[in-house]
């Protein structure tokens, strides 16, 4: 296995993420698309810890933090959007124009 | 640019275990974004985390392997669906999960143009370089690590979830009106 596969593995999944982030209407949607960003990122941190063959394993570490922090960032980024869909019964994100004049 | 011969691409084992898991990777991912129904985007999205769990089996990490499949499909995933079903996420077939083709056009050059600078990066930086002979990286080793070197970030982290499970609830928590605290039904 050579790193560069991963490495483009890892871009492919980004590029795809951020075309959901853009393309994407419903703000769940949305927060679907950033979770595959994560995932992209998680691939290349434990490629890379193997590639350097860490002895503390910070890459490994590393992505058991971003899974944690990506938990707290879906409960939150719902309860937002639970919260809006209550507000304007929509969760679609080009219908959230309240600071455009 | 370095020279990638397709031997390094196509000579072990491994390399064909990397595309089998690979390429259902991408495609689950390519679904996500572009399903026109929204269960049918979550679903795919335990595809690309399952895929993802067997790349790091495959670079011989465990734990993190076990941890994706156990917080991220068992509990991130039903959280999704709970958010859909809540917030009446058009179920089924619907056209208008996306924005209209002017935007999609241009979030795909964006993304397509982000994808190639980055590929055209590692190729340069990396070449062929192969990855060591992964060995299994053991629970024990992972566990010692976190509590000696990254113990802090460890905390931080630990405090950033609790954080973010009382901001969840005082978020989402729906407040009694005035005439339903009047009535005394203060209650959720």
């Amino acid at each position: 296995m050579i790193i560069t596969q991963f490495v483009i593995l890892g871009a492919a999944l980004f590029a795809l993420g951020v075309y959901g982030v853009l393309s994407r209407r419903n703000a769940v949607l949305v927060l679907l698309s950033v979770e595959l960003m994560l995932a992209a990122v998680n691939i290349n941190l434990v490629a890379f810890d193997a590639f350097v063959a860490d002895r503390i394993a910070g890459g490994q570490i590393f992505a058991l933090f971003i899974i944690a922090v990506a938990a707290a960032e879906v409960g939150i980024g719902l309860a937002i959007v639970l919260l809006i869909f209550r507000n304007r019964r929509s969760a679609n994100v080009d219908e959230l124009d309240l600071l455009k004049l | 640019m370095v020279a990638v011969t397709a031997g390094d691409w196509f000579s072990t084992p491994e390399n064909y275990v990397f595309l089998a898991i690979a390429l259902p990777l991408v495609f689950a991912g390519w679904r996500v974004v572009t399903s026109s129904n929204v269960v049918h985007a979550v679903l795919y999205l335990v595809g690309a985390l399952g895929g993802s769990a067997a790349l790091f089996l495959l670079l011989g990490a465990e734990f993190v392997a076990w941890a994706v499949v156990l917080v991220y499909i068992g509990a991130v995933v039903v959280l999704f669906l709970f958010g859909i079903m809540i917030t009446r996420a058009p179920i089924g077939v619907e056209v208008e999960l996306s924005h209209p083709l002017r935007v999609r056009i241009s979030a795909a050059l964006v993304s397509g143009a982000l994808f190639v600078l980055i590929a055209i990066a590692a190729l340069t930086a990396f070449g062929s370089e192969s990855i060591p002979e992964a060995e299994v990286t053991r629970t024990a080793d992972i566990g010692q690590s976190i509590f000696e070197r990254f113990v802090i970030p460890f905390e931080v982290v630990s405090v950033v979830l609790l954080a973010a499970l009382v901001g969840g609830i005082v978020i989402a928590r729906r407040d009694p009106s005035p005439e339903e605290i009047a009535a005394g039904k203060e209650t959720l």
